[in-house]
């Protein structure tokens, strides 16, 4: 099997896999105070620890959730309600267009329930939000936002945002700045400058449904989940202590081999679009041909439909993604794909590949002996 | 797969016959809620999950095929015009030419696959004539007969030789969770049965007399759309007849928007004519009026007849009266248990 969709999910690391399954096998709720329930807690506290330290966090500003959409949802509701409770005037929500659904529907939720207002702040062709864009959208009222939501890198197309430069121009008006670092936390060098981040465990070689949303000092979103209180009152729920110990390995191992790995993937990549390119030579590369993700790769195949190709694709061992969303199974046309203006038929005839760190040189390999032939089968089947 | 039991079974079957399968659940609505529910849908979220398990135990590779548009545009829109236009459809037939043995087979073909598989209850001899189910009670050959030889020769239907309870036991024996869901009913994307109600609201009220054969005038009709030739109920007269007998409807005319009702009698019919022959029997089709039987309507009775093919038209003549025979319905005719050609009927006396 030659896996390229390390964007969707990566293989766990041989080390965090050893540190959750021993920890699987031990007792204690970290809220708990006889010894066990100690043992825990101490085992989360040194997580919470290592995390901080990976992203230039201090451990008190990471809130362990139980995964990005989590944390997205927590931090989107959740400043949201707090700061307009705080001024009733901050009703306006700026996200950029290319967002995934897991900070574009919680805004789109407080849009239709909540009185917010939803301004999508356009990108360009390359999928790239421009500072100026949020400085016009913020205009001679920044008193109105409540808060503003911009990814760190985009996880369909793997361009990388201009995050300082972004955080910036809220700061001029100090309004929150979030940032979903789901795709860039082990590929890019990350710090934790911004009000807060967003960061998922199964992306960067950790477990699934576990993640953390780190917020600054000062920046006390209202709770989504409310209960036992844990973690600051923010996100109440028993921690998972298992898949928090798997996450911390992970995280400090992905971050000490950011600057190695993302040499790797990006030589691994442009290997993969130079072959790509050379069997399909009308093939279109979406993103910033520059400023892109080391592991992503993403392409409009003319005549084509995505699903069929990853069909195809699927049936000769290779692993990929249309990068789009699903309902019962049914591609959209990617929202990001449209918001750089590529047209419907366009979007749907795109395909995703993304490397990571069990990525070979055999897979790209692999990838180029059938390309050519699936596009040619799937360009017979037509575009619908 | 829809996620029933009988293409799940069709999938088991094929694939232990050692071919290459891959499941397709096909999405007819964009909007899977617009459409029935539960145990008597076809194309729910529900549905495709059902048919994504049966993958699963199968161990074939599935993906939802997303045929909503064709779906749409061929059945749906296909159904309202026909109904406008005073005929009786059969979308599941008109669904089988046009969606699951054209848009989905002649996608399947180009993507390098050789054949349509069904959960259909029909034979499929070697040579590629249609025969009846052994189950005479499931058989599907009636809403499969409009297919070509060329539709027929990339199409397999693994059920035929076997009864519903036998494909239901072999479910249950394969571990597949379907095996006991209900049987889907009725036209799928009717989501409440309805259909004068949905023809209705696509088509608006369109009041017109109910006359008599002399032409006196019995009643107002909503839209002459919402009747069907042989109906009895529902007509709405007030004013029973003058012989107290119940009334049918014997015509509907869609330009003075009339529907004419009458004595049972009067729906009595020996000849009938239809249109768009497909001739998917054995050999070449009879230039002379041959001997034959025929199906005028999904699980109707079968009539003996001469049945005459000349040019674009099918002329039947049938050897004992036939009631309530609606034009838009198929006219399928067979030899014994073989189909030997269908057409649309337009006209019948």
């Amino acid at each position: 099997m030659v896996y390229l969709d390390h964007a969707a999910t990566t293989p766990m690391s041989p080390e965090a896999l050893d540190a959750m399954t021993a920890e699987l096998g031990r007792v204690g709720n970290a809220s708990s105070l006889h010894a066990a329930g100690r043992r825990a807690r101490r085992r989360v506290e040194e997580s919470r620890e290592t995390i901080a330290a990976a992203l230039g966090a201090r451990p008190s500003e990471v809130i362990f959730t139980s995964g990005g959409t989590e944390a997205n949802n927590l931090v989107v509701k959740g400043l949201y309600w707090a700061r307009r409770a705080a001024d009733p005037r901050r009703t306006r929500v700026l996200v950029s267009a290319v967002e995934h659904h897991a900070t574009l529907d919680p805004a789109q939720w407080l849009a239709e329930s909540q009185g917010a207002r939803v301004d999508l702040i356009p990108a360009d062709e390359h999928g790239r939000v421009h500072p100026e864009a949020l400085r016009e959208a913020i205009g001679d009222d920044p008193g109105s936002v409540a808060l503003v939501s911009m990814m760190w890198a985009n996880n369909e197309v793997g361009t990388v945002q201009p995050v300082k430069a972004l955080r910036e121009v809220a700061a001029e008006h100090g309004i929150p700045f979030h940032t979903d670092a789901v795709q860039a936390v082990g590929q890019l060098p990350v710090t934790f400058e911004q009000s807060a981040m967003t960061i998922s465990g199964h992306k960067v070689g950790g477990p699934m449904g576990v993640g953390v949303l780190l917020l600054a000092r000062g920046v006390d979103p209202a709770p989504v989940l409310h209960g036992g209180g844990q973690e600051r009152d923010v996100r109440s729920g028993t921690l998972d202590t298992p898949a928090i110990v798997g996450m911390a390995v992970a995280v400090d191992q992905a971050v000490a081999r950011q600057e190695e790995q993302a040499k790797v993937l990006t030589e691994l990549r442009d290997e993969l679009i130079a072959r790509v390119r050379a069997e399909v030579p009308d093939v279109i590369l979406n993103g910033d041909p520059v400023d892109r993700l080391p592991g992503n790769a993403h392409f409009s195949f003319p005549g084509c439909e995505g699903d069929a190709l990853l069909m195809l694709l699927d049936a000769k061992g290779i692993e990929c993604s249309t990068g789009s969303a699903c309902s019962a199974g049914v591609a959209q046309p990617s929202h990001v794909l449209l918001a750089m203006g590529a047209d419907a038929v366009r979007a749907r005839g795109s395909l995703r590949f993304t490397l990571g760190h069990t990525s070979t040189r055999q897979d790209v390999e692999a990838l180029g002996n059938v390309i050519a032939g699936a596009v040619e089968r799937a360009r017979r089947a037509g575009v619908s | 797969m829809s996620g029933g039991v009988d293409s799940a079974v069709a999938a088991a079957r094929i694939a232990e016959m050692g071919h290459d399968v891959t499941g397709v659940h096909l999405a007819l609505s964009s909007n899977p809620r617009s459409y029935r529910t539960g145990a008597r849908g076809c194309c729910t979220i529900e549905d495709s999950r059902d048919a994504r398990r049966a993958a699963d135990v199968i161990g074939i590779p599935f993906y939802v095929w997303d045929m909503a548009e064709r779906f749409h545009h061929d059945v749906v829109e296909d159904f309202v015009s026909e109904y406008a236009a005073g005929r009786t459809p059969n979308p599941c037939l008109r669904c089988n030419e046009k969606i699951k043995f054209e848009a989905v087979l002649d996608r399947a073909l180009a993507l390098g696959f050789d054949a349509v598989a069904t959960g259909h209850h029909a034979r499929l001899s070697p040579d590629g004539v249609l025969r009846r189910s052994v189950d005479a009670g499931k058989d599907q050959s009636y809403v499969l007969g409009v297919l070509t030889r060329e539709q027929l020769s990339h199409a397999m239907f693994p059920l035929g030789d076997s009864t519903k309870a036998e494909v239901r036991e072999e479910a249950a024996r394969r571990g597949l969770t379907v095996a006991d869901k209900p049987d889907s009913h009725d036209i799928c994307f009717i989501a409440d049965g309805n259909t004068r109600a949905f023809l209705a609201d696509r088509l608006g009220a369109a009041p017109g007399p109910i006359v008599d054969e002399s032409g006196e005038v019995l009643g107002e009709h909503e839209g002459a759309y919402g009747f069907t030739v042989g109906q009895r109920h529902g007509l709405g007269l007030t004013r029973p007849a003058p012989d107290g007998r119940p009334r049918y409807v014997l015509s509907i005319e869609p330009v003075s928007n009339t529907v004419t009702v009458g004595p049972r009698e009067a729906l009595r019919v020996t000849s009938i004519t239809a249109a768009r022959p497909v001739w998917n029997g054995p050999g070449e089709p009879p230039a002379e009026p041959f001997a034959c039987t025929v199906q005028l309507r999904a699980h109707g009775e079968v009539y003996g007849c001469r049945a005459q093919l000349s040019g674009d038209t099918l002329h039947i003549a049938l050897d004992t009266p036939a009631t309530g025979v609606a034009a838009g319905q198929a006219a399928v005719l067979y030899d014994d248990d073989v189909v030997l050609a269908s057409a649309t009927i337009t006209a019948s006396s």
